[in-house]
């Protein structure tokens, strides 16, 4: 949606058509960058944005696209300004399209302020780190990956992985500890079916900590070319309800794969020269501008993290869409095909996951003081757990060790006690780290070095008694 | 000056006509919000001008204004503790004026204006004095542990016709007055310099002396000289943002510059909080007290990353010239190379490998090669230096692309980070197999002065870990039973070295840095078990014995020990390593 300036420059023909590339003759006081307004032969008005202006011609993007369209019967209004979209505390609760037109029969909103959908970056001298740990009840995430407000931690699956049931046990589980603070959440469907949609949109509805929800829903049927604008409309409301009201918002958008690959066919409709496999070279920065629109600030109150899912392509982790995702967000949480037929959930991958600002939301005060120690010597054993069920693939389990066999075992209940939860299962860091130790005491006691002795003594079940 | 107006506006790429007479690299105000941007190509009279902000908004036909200017900075005090932009923008002071979110056109002066610092004159130089370039004239102590060292500009030579007296002066006051072939040049406590252009010094020294780090993987096996290069590759999370933070906190320096380039804003607030409160391990001073921060985050505007690195070597090589040891670390230079591309590609240069422009290697060659340890030009006779070190993020951690490749060409010491390490949490994740370093032999006579076998001690590891990879093949085929004892022993040494010995964790109080002598200590001392457990081995004593020996625990709880303590836990652990095996030998 476009904001009602005045408009006065008008183009009543365009010059050619190429894919959502509407190429028409300048006139004076084009802006790079302002929004236009394309009415088409039937009178519909499709909304596009210049991307190229030169002193003969100006190259328009058009959300919507204008293949097959009669290029003398178009009429292309020039409006004088960015994309903007309108934003509300009466957004709370209302459904709006990839474009933040209401679409759930509700009444347009009174717009409070229109903002660009852009944002401003942030300038990183007033960034806070962020540090306040959520606590999600998932025993996985806590103890290893902890999440904290203004994180930006992304979900890598892969197709029929069950990571909309993670993302929805996070969002309805997830509380700031010895706070009672309520949060608002946004949500982004990217071109994903109708059901996926729905079932977020419903999921979320029936958490009960959530103040409220703004959905921005771009359907596999939505055009293309809006899915560029999606996250960026949704962050816009983000920022807006964090910012100026205070909030916090954890940002929920799925499924960016294919936000990137909109990117893709965009960047080949402008015939750019394709960098890797074929999407643009400039996808991390664009990619950037979303993702690092989260974090914390200087002198205000509300907060904004994001949760992006997106899922690998033939579950690569090399493939550019998640590589540049790992290369900007803080950490990933990546679920794995193997756990998953094991039948454990959350299917999460321990050794490609990472949460990178966990240091400063975990330890005395905010989680336990055993917790990195506890981390760190889970993550050793059941390293050596896995190799050791390598090992013994090959030359057979009696050959082991006792204490081999003990690691064997080790990294079994890692997985299916540890790991394995409930989907409605809440455990608060407590029980997660005593589940830790009940585990980790299975082991030697010699092979804990990773754990200091005080806490081994405060800690350990033998000694807890 | 030349006026010209906008022809053409493709994202951070203008088209600008009627601009005959200027130059390529000079600094143009574009538009009626006076854009900052950069001339990077002139054909007939038409400029080509990369823009350092957002160009949303500007319109054909406004103005372009050249300034004769080539894109600088300013150098004086007021510069160590700040955090700037790309164009050296402070932007916390941006931040207290203007609120959170960075907008564009905004001009604020690189070195506070109103501040008065304290000169002292240097008791060497006297009016009538002939002066030249590099000569200190006095000083300002900027922080408790840095003296600002004033110096004639280059280029300045002459006769001193005035020196200030002690006193407070603010950056634009005049401290001396040199009369350069009958014309009078005023100096003040700061001055300009070209970013793009290397600042000139008297001759350059080997890089013999080592760049005390106080990582172990580093200082043992591929050290890294002081004013030499280094690079840091590596896929994502696999820790070359800790690496570089590491070695800013904790390398025995005067000066640190970190450029952020095209990555995290998190981290930048994580590094400027964290330098705020660490100690710097010489002086017990806050680190920020001697660092300088360069922020252009990824979603900043793409051309301002080059000029992001390019500011930050810039003064780093003033620091140098001063007489100091400065460190100077870039993360990412891969985004700054893809803004190289996505520049070369909006003026539809050839493309080279993977879409990079063909001038990426000498781009690359014109960063790395200002370092380097040099005597400073002037009197008093001094030498500084300036080592670098470049994260470089390859796609899909293959370090056969072209960023990777090119930056290879360049470095001293390669500081390979192998994401599967760091899967493991074995970190910092250095590969020892694929890194290495050119310095090794250079600074072996340093090492030397402080342990008589350092370089003995490195190979052995080496050789260790090497043959380890070599044996784990085998025993992936047939499990380490089928292995002779002996190369059982070598594996369970090697996992020592690994774990006890490499593994250094960032965030441990202690254990974060590492003095030479407690490095050093550490792996003699791992050697030395080795070398008694191999003898006891050959006089027929059980692997299991050697397995069950009490020292183990402690050698793998040795990094805890603090460093002024380590020499007395390494003559205990000496003493209880020959006691241990002189009792298993003789049966006991
Ligand atoms: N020396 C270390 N000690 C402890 N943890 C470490 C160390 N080095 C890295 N890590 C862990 O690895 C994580 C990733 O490191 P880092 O952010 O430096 O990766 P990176 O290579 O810079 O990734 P990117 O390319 O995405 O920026 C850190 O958040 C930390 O958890
Ligand atoms: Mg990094």
């Amino acid at each position: 949606m476009v904001s009602q300036a005045l408009s006065v420059k008008e183009v009543r023909r365009a010059l050619s058509a190429r894919g959502s590339l509407l190429f028409v003759e300048s006139i004076p006081g084009i802006k790079y960058g302002e929004i236009v307004e394309v009415q088409m032969p039937d009178g519909e008005v499709r909304v596009g944005q210049v991307i190229d202006v030169g002193k003969e011609v100006t190259i328009i993007q058009v959300f919507g696209g204008v293949s097959e369209v009669n290029v003398k019967d178009v009429r292309v209004r020039f409006k004088g300004e960015t994309f903007k979209v309108p934003v509300s505390l009466d957004m709370l609760g209302r459904t709006f399209d990839g474009l933040g037109r209401p679409i759930d029969g509700g009444p347009n909103i009174v717009p409070e302020d229109w903002l660009d959908i852009n944002g401003a970056p942030l300038n990183p001298a007033m960034r806070e780190p962020p540090s306040e740990f959520i606590e999600t009840g998932i025993s996985a995430i806590d103890a290893l990956f902890s999440i904290v407000r203004g994180q930006k931690l992304p979900i890598f699956s892969g197709a029929g992985l069950p990571h909309n049931r993670i993302a929805a046990q996070i969002v309805r589980q997830a509380r700031v500890r010895g706070k009672e603070e309520r949060f608002a959440v946004v949500f982004a469907a990217i071109g994903v079916t109708y059901e996926e949609a729905y079932f977020f949109v419903e999921a979320l509805r029936k958490a009960g900590n959530i103040e409220s929800i703004v959905s921005f829903i771009n359907t596999a049927s939505s055009p293309v070319i809006e899915r560029i604008a999606v996250p960026r409309v949704a962050l816009t409301t983000a920022e807006y309800l964090a910012w100026r009201n205070d909030m916090h918002v954890l940002v929920v958008m799925t499924d960016m794969t294919n936000y990137a690959e909109a990117l893709r066919e965009l960047s080949a409709a402008r015939e750019e020269v394709p960098g890797r496999r074929g999407y643009p070279g400039y996808m991390y920065t664009d990619l950037a501008t979303i993702y690092e629109r989260a974090g914390k600030v200087t002198g205000k109150k509300g907060s904004v993290t994001q949760m992006p899912i997106l899922t690998m392509p033939d579950d690569d982790i090399t493939h550019p869409i998640p590589d540049l995702t790992g290369y900007i967000t803080e950490g990933q949480i990546v679920l794995s095909r193997d756990m998953y037929r094991k039948g454990v959930y959350p299917p999460i991958d321990v050794m490609l996951s990472l949460s990178r600002l966990m240091k400063d939301g975990i330890g005395p005060g905010k989680t336990r003081e055993d917790h990195y120690q506890v981390f760190m010597q889970l993550i050793a054993a059941y390293n050596e757990g896995q190799y050791l069920r390598e090992l013994s693939a090959i030359v057979g389990v009696e050959s082991l060790s006792e204490r081999d066999r003990k690691y064997l075992n080790f990294a079994d209940l890692f997985e299916r006690k540890f790991i394995n939860q409930g989907e409605f299962e809440r455990r608060d860091i407590e029980q997660t780290l005593d589940i830790a130790w009940d585990i980790l005491s299975t082991l030697p006691e010699e092979e804990l070095k990773l754990i200091s002795v005080d806490n081994i003594r405060k800690y350990h079940p033998k000694y807890r008694a | 000056m030349v006026l010209g107006k906008v022809m053409r506006v493709i994202g951070p790429l203008v088209v600008a006509e009627g601009m005959s007479g200027s130059m390529v690299y000079e600094v143009v105000m574009v538009g009626e919000e006076r854009l900052i941007g950069e001339i990077i190509g002139i054909q007939g009279d038409r400029a080509y001008i990369q823009v350092y902000e957002d160009t949303s908004g500007l319109k054909v036909g406004e103005p372009v204004e050249g300034t004769g200017d080539l894109l600088s900075a300013e150098l004086g005090p007021g510069i160590i503790g700040k955090v700037y932009d790309g164009l050296q923008r402070p932007l916390s002071v941006i931040g207290e004026q203007l609120g959170p979110f960075v907008s564009r056109g905004v001009k604020v002066a690189a070195l506070p204006r109103d501040v008065k610092w304290f000169f002292r004159r240097s008791p060497k130089v006297k009016v009538g004095d002939k002066v030249s370039d590099g000569l200190i004239l006095g000083t300002v102590q900027e922080t408790p542990i840095l003296e600002h060292r004033i110096m004639v500009p280059p280029g300045v030579r002459g006769t001193l016709k005035e020196l200030a007296p002690d006193g407070d002066y603010t950056v634009e006051d005049v401290i001396a007055v040199v009369d350069v072939g009958g014309s009078s040049k005023e100096l003040k406590l700061m001055h300009k310099w070209p970013v793009r252009k290397p600042r000139p010094y008297a001759r350059r020294l080997e890089p013999i002396e080592p760049l005390i780090t106080g990582t172990r993987v580093l200082d043992m096996l591929f050290p890294i000289a002081r004013g030499g290069k280094a690079a840091v590759p590596g896929g994502f999370g696999s820790g070359k943002t800790v690496m570089l933070q590491t070695l800013t906190k904790w390398s025995r320096t005067q000066v640190n510059i970190y450029v952020g380039c095209g990555e995290r804003g998190n981290e930048m607030a994580d590094a400027l909080h964290s330098f705020r409160k660490l100690k710097d391990p010489a002086s017990g001073r806050p680190l920020s007290e001697k660092a300088i921060f360069v922020a252009n985050t990824s979603n900043m505007p793409v051309a301002a990353r080059e000029t992001s690195v390019f500011l930050g070597v810039t003064m780093g090589e003033y620091f140098r010239d001063m007489g100091y040891d400065v460190l100077l670390v870039a993360d990412s230079t891969s985004r700054w190379a893809e803004a190289m591309r996505e520049i070369s590609a909006r003026l539809e240069e050839m493309p080279g490998d993977e879409g990079f422009p063909a001038y990426l290697g000498s781009r690359l060659a014109e960063f790395y090669e200002r370092s380097g340890r040099v005597v400073a030009l002037g009197e008093p006779e001094r030498s500084g230096s300036l080592t670098i070190v470049g994260a470089v993020s390859p796609p899909g951690a293959d370090f056969s692309e072209p960023v990777t490749t090119n930056t290879l060409r360049y470095i001293g010491t390669l500081i390979a980070l192998d994401v599967s390490l760091a899967n493991r949490r074995h970190f910092p994740a250095v590969s020892w197999l694929s890194s290495y370093s050119l310095y090794v032999d250079t600074v072996e006579k340093w090492w030397r002065e402080l342990h008589s076998d350092w370089l003995k001690l490195r190979s052995e590891a080496l050789r260790i870990l090497q043959r380890e990879s070599e044996l784990m093949e085998i025993v992936r085929l047939v499990g380490p039973e089928a292995l002779p004892d002996t190369d059982k022993l070598l594996l369970d040494v090697a996992k020592m070295i690994r774990e006890d010995f490499l593994q250094q964790s960032a965030y441990h109080s202690i254990d974060a840095y590492s003095s030479p002598e407690k490095t050093v200590l550490m792996l003699d001392i791992i050697l030395k078990f080795y070398e008694e457990a191999m003898k006891a081995l050959n006089n027929g004593v059980q692997l299991q014995r050697i397995r069950e020996a009490p020292v183990k625990v402690k050698i793998a709880r040795m990094k805890e020990v603090p460093n002024e303590e380590f020499r007395k836990t390494y003559e205990e652990l000496n003493k209880e390593i020959m006691e241990y095996f002189t009792q298993v030998s003789s049966g006991g």
